[in-house]
Parts: structure tokens; C-alpha cells; sequence
């Protein structure tokens, strides 16, 4: 029982939030999130910044193709080429999707085909940024 | 698909602000406020280190 007006406080010293979802298991957002961009939010009803992230990280990943950048496959030579992959995987389904269409394969050839290859790896690290967020509001981390 | 640079900037200072608007905030008005904040330094920094660059070449 609690009075009104004060939050429920649980061992530990962590508060729970009244906007934290306890139906939606935090791992479920979070797995959600990373897959596809905004699902993580949208599993927790949050509709319109579900559908600004997505639309945002939708976008930066189809412009970064559309302008001829490299979709980084795994590898294990140069350690910024690791890192790419690795910023390249945080975009989830959208990643799997390029690879396999095979988009992303050309030669960097023109500064603006670079620029693609930088807006595909932050569209992948933001959606990871994302998908966290998601995981914190349905932790009651993060109040709303 | 062709763009140029300061279509470029715009573009992912655009994107990267919402992102981060909405991650980093918890309020409505803070997320507007936030992501104004966000594009204008992001623009207005590639701005100044342009002409920095510029300046240092000349």
C-alpha cells in the first residue's frame, strides 16, 4: 500500500516508475529495439517517438545506401573496419536486409559514397542508443 | 543518389537530433528544446570547423 502522491519504493532503493510497463518483459524491448528501429517503444505504447525513431533511423540507413555507402561485412583485418561492422550490426533486421540484397558492395569511390558508409554505421549505433532507452523505460530506469 | 555536403550535414544533424532528443530526455518540451539544440550545434559546429580548416589551409 502506498499514500497518494508517493512512489512505491522496492528493495534495493529503486523506485518504480508509474509508466514502467510490467506486462512487456525489459529483455523483449530491448531485443525488439535492436531488431527492428522503434519497436522497443512501440511494445511500450509510446507510438509517436516509436514512430520518430523509426522513421529517423529508417531513413539514415536508406540514404547512407542510396548514396552508395559500404555495408561492412565481419572481418578481422584493419580495426576500424571491426568497428564499422560492429556500428553496422546495431541497425539489426536493416543490416540483415542489406547483406542479404547485397547492398553496400561497391567500391568507395566519391566523398559523398563515404558519407553513406558513416550515415549507415550511426544509424546503426543510434538505433542501439534507442533500444536501450527502450530497455530503461521498461526497467522504470528512466521515468518517461 | 547524389547530395551535397551541406544537404549531408543537414540531413544526418536532422536525424542524429531526434535520436537523441528523445533518448536523452523524458519531457516533451525538454525534447524539442534539446533537439533544437543538438541540430544548431551540430550544423553550426561543422559550419565553424569549415572555415577553421579554411583558414588554416589559407
Amino acid at each position: 500500500m502506498t499514500i497518494e502522491g508517493q512512489v512505491p519504493v522496492v528493495a534495493g532503493g529503486k523506485t518504480l516508475d508509474s509508466n514502467a510497463s510490467s506486462s512487456v518483459s525489459p529483455a523483449l524491448v530491448l531485443l525488439a529495439g535492436w531488431l527492428f528501429p522503434g519497436a522497443g517503444h512501440l511494445l511500450l505504447g509510446k507510438w509517436v517517438r516509436a514512430a520518430l525513431l523509426m522513421v529517423s533511423i529508417v531513413c539514415m540507413f536508406a540514404i547512407g545506401v542510396a548514396l552508395q555507402g559500404k555495408i561492412y561485412t565481419p572481418n578481422t583485418g584493419e580495426p576500424l573496419d571491426m568497428l564499422g561492422f560492429v556500428g553496422d550490426l546495431g541497425a539489426g533486421l536493416l543490416y540483415a536486409l542489406g547483406r542479404l540484397l547485397g547492398w553496400g558492395q561497391a567500391p568507395v569511390l566519391a566523398a559523398v559514397a563515404d558519407y553513406g558508409t558513416k550515415f549507415i554505421v550511426v544509424s546503426g549505433l543510434l538505433n542501439v542508443v534507442a533500444a536501450v532507452d527502450a530497455h530503461s523505460l521498461a526497467t522504470g530506469r528512466k521515468h518517461s | 543518389m547524389t547530395i551535397s555536403h551541406f544537404a549531408a550535414v543537414l540531413l544526418f544533424s536532422l536525424f542524429t537530433s531526434i535520436v537523441f532528443a528523445i533518448t536523452q530526455r523524458s519531457e516533451p518540451k525538454s525534447m524539442v528544446r534539446f533537439g533544437a539544440l543538438c541540430f544548431a550545434l551540430f550544423v553550426g559546429g561543422t559550419v565553424a570547423m569549415s572555415w577553421a580548416m579554411w583558414l588554416i589551409k589559407h
